[in-house]
């Protein structure tokens, strides 16, 4: 298999979906000529033209509800969020129309649409721009949301956003677009809603997504070299949650961590450990412990912000706290 | 308002106890901490005393009777009080201890709170210490309940070692081994009774995979304690010498070959943590204070009165306390913090002409030393046969705690200092 960027794995999903489907198309800004704030949309306007790749002004909320337009009348928008911390300005067209249609158009309209960019923190862009967005848009029903950590999974689960019918936020990371990983050659999707053992183990459960499926996975191996053989769950679609391969995992190790990029109070997490209490009561031999961004605004400091963000020893002392080992 | 006089739990060990003497007669007026009798219990001759005041109106056990913990033994009450329902509950005298109902926790609360200070209610084996949390609900894990109840086990006779209390599965595991094994559940609550402890004085290591499973397999094999031995022979010569001198020196410098062994395996042990420790089940609890039990014989058994701190002290103070403690000790009057507590325990049987013998762990600590008869034996040295004074010790390790190599590293230090005496007193 080839190695490839978390980067590149995006600009192969979108590359394929558009050359397989031509209501395909990706709007937002600095993604034609600049090739994409980051790079994702490297060479697309090359291959596919501006009619299919549209370059926005610094207008969330209108280039959001365009998009939303394009989808009532059958086209398959991806729209491109520079980062999440800007989409907050377009939300009001994400809940209140994308999210809605299908239901107050009384199945008239559905959206297939994809809002996709980098979400939660980077290094030391400070309050405004350090922000995980994820429990917010998990919340809605009539979303889709998906978060990829890992370039396999970001290929297989775009391709799989954009041929849903259905409205589907996409959080990408910006410390993840050079991440490296195996990405086969050959087409595959990886289906929504669908939660993926990333590794197994019979001590603890630790649950994860996104970006931080990489700590989840860093603190497994610290515990191993202590003995203790975590199960590391990818939960990959937030909403549906699969809660059925999190309840099998607990139901066999009796025990579970959740780590998540974003704060405390009714984060992804409080949603996990609502099902774990539910699916899994008499299987717990511990409380479910949860690990997540400490409950301020991202401070810029660097020590401050390292402080603030989840990370593998806090998730290695949590595990050790579920474990009775602390 | 009358006050039960029950038989109290005035050892950690203690199931039962012996009425050996009593002191107050019926219709003696009676002040709170008046010694009422003299009870003898496991380990030693104690005193019952009283917990309240007024007269002593009824005495229910004579002299000689031993009777189990919480047990009724006498009544105090008001002069005129009515005390015939007390009464009409104390179980006949006539009936054997060993057939009498033993339900001692609910009596043994009762009297602990009417008590006023002095002794605080020590769990046995018999009376498993009282939920934290109150209300008599046993703090469980859903999980630790569900396997209760699959495998008959009734939570309120467990002690959880989670959080607050919590029974977890582990507690369960535990139990459901003890019963398989069918072994006394009289070492997990001793375990469970930290006596002469402070914070610092030891830390907890919990237990990593790979020594839950040496724990679990070895004792599968020889259990409940997979004990293994060292042997090594040790040169005396040197330690013969600097007795000789000390003793030279006056009388109160006579110490025993045993006093300076005390001292030599307690200074290892210092700098041994990893046997200087109790086996907790879920944890190694590793000392950082040496408490060296040290077995004395006595007409009808055996105790081990604890030299505290023994690393610490000077050889000649051993010698003096390990006299002391022996003579008490087979009179019977150690108190029970003279004897509990100890992080390891020494025995020694040279006295009686034994070679050398193997001792049996005292748990919850891991391991023990038997000392064998010092004498002069012909040995090689550098290729010529010499004449030296040799001793034979043998270390007993709970192969749970404590590997064969890590044993081996214990006697290597252990030698180095017998045979450089010097470093002991220096």
């Amino acid at each position: 298999m080839a190695i490839v960027t978390y980067r590149d794995a995006l600009n192969q999903a979108l590359r394929e979906e558009m050359q397989r489907d031509d209501r395909v198309f990706l709007m937002g800004e600095e993604v034609g000529i600049y090739q994409g704030a980051y790079k994702v949309s490297k060479g697309l306007l090359q291959e596919f033209g501006e009619m299919r790749v549209v370059d926005t002004p610094i207008t969330e909320l209108g280039f959001a509800g365009v998009g939303v337009g394009a989808a009532m009348v059958g086209l398959r928008p991806v729209i491109e969020f520079m980062t999440w911390n800007f989409a907050l300005l377009a939300l009001d067209q994400v809940v209140n129309s994308a999210a809605k249609m299908l239901s107050m158009s009384g199945g008239q309209f559905n959206i297939p649409i994809v809002f996709r960019g980098p979400n939660g923190a980077a290094l030391q862009l400070s309050a405004q721009h350090s922000q995980a967005w994820e429990s917010w848009l998990a919340h809605i029903p009539g979303l889709k949301v998906v978060a990829p950590g890992t370039p396999y999974d970001a290929k297989g689960l775009l391709k799989s956003a954009i041929r849903d019918d259905n409205p589907v936020m996409f959080l990408e990371g910006e410390m993840l677009y050079n991440v490296k990983g195996e990405v086969p050659e050959s087409e595959y999707t990886i289906p929504l809603g669908k939660a993926q053992v990333k590794r197994e183990g019979d001590h603890v459960t630790i649950v994860s997504y996104g970006k931080m499926i990489n700590v989840a996975q860093q603190a497994a191996d610290l515990l191993a070299k202590d003995g203790i053989r975590a199960e590391v769950i990818d939960l990959l679609t937030l909403r549906p949650l699969d809660s059925e391969t999190v309840a099998e995992s607990v139901r066999k190790t009796n025990r579970a961590v959740v780590v998540e990029e974003g704060w405390e109070v009714c984060g992804i997490g409080a949603q996990v450990v609502d099902y774990v209490q539910r699916d899994c009561f008499d299987d717990l031999d511990a409380p479910v412990l949860r690990v997540h961004q400490v409950d301020v605004p991202m401070p810029y400091a660097k020590n401050l912000e390292r402080a603030a963000k989840p990370d593998a020893q806090k998730t290695v002392a949590a595990v050790r706290q579920v474990l009775y080992l602390e | 308002m009358a006050t039960k006089v029950t038989m109290e739990a005035l050892s950690p060990t203690m199931e039962e106890g012996r009425l050996v003497k009593w002191l107050k007669a019926e219709g003696d007026a009676i002040a709170k901490g008046d010694v009422l009798a003299e009870v003898e219990t496991d380990k030693a001759v104690m005193e019952l005393v009283a917990r309240g005041a007024g007269v002593l109106r009824a005495r229910l056990a004579a002299e000689g009777d031993t009777r189990p913990v919480g047990e009724l033994l006498a009544v105090i009450a008001e002069k005129d009080e009515n005390i015939d329902a007390i009464l009409k509950k104390a179980p006949a005298p006539a009936v054997p201890a060993s057939s009498a109902p033993s339900a001692p926790s609910a009596p043994s609360a009762s009297s602990a709170s009417s008590a006023s200070s002095t002794v605080v209610p020590q769990p046995t084996a018999s009376t498993p210490p009282s939920h934290p949390n109150g209300g008599g609900r046993a703090r469980s894990s859903p999980l630790a309940r569900r396997l209760a109840s699959s495998r008959g086990l009734d939570l309120g006779t467990l002690q959880g070692t989670g959080p607050g209390g919590r029974i977890i599965r582990l507690d369960i595991d535990a139990a459901a081994s003890t019963e398989l094994s069918g072994a006394p559940t009289a070492a997990a609550a001793r375990t469970a009774a930290p006596v002469m402890r402070a914070a610092g004085d030891s830390e907890d290591i919990p237990l990593t995979q790979i020594r839950k499973t040496i724990a679990r397999r070895l004792a599968e094999s020889n259990g409940p304690i997979p004990t293994f031995f060292l042997t090594a022979d040790f040169d005396l010569t040197s330690v013969r010498e600097l007795r000789a001198q000390m003793i030279a020196m006056g009388d109160e410098f006579k110490v025993s070959y045993n006093d300076i062994l005390i001292k030599a395996i307690a200074t290892a042990l210092s700098q041994h943590p990893e046997v200087n420790a109790h086996w907790l089940g879920d944890s190694i609890r590793r000392h950082h204070r040496v408490h060296l039990g040290m077995a004395v014989a006595v007409d009808d058994g055996l105790i081990t009165p604890i030299i505290a701190d023994a690393d610490t002290k000077r050889i000649s103070e051993i010698a003096r306390e390990s006299r002391e403690l022996a003579k008490r000790a087979r009179e019977r009057k150690l108190a029970p913090e003279e004897y509990t507590g100890a992080t390891c325990t020494v025995s020694n049987l040279g006295m009686f002409g034994i070679d050398e013998f193997t001792a049996i762990i005292n748990p919850p600590e891991v391991a023990i030393f038997a000392g064998g008869a010092g004498g002069d034996v012909p040995v090689v040295l550098d290729g010529t046969l010499a004449v030296r004074t040799r001793v034979r010790i043998t270390m007993s390790c709970d192969h749970r705690a404590v590997d064969g190599a890590m044993g081996a590293r214990f006697m290597q230090t252990l030698r180095r200092l017998i045979e450089n005496p010097l470093m002991l007193v220096f």
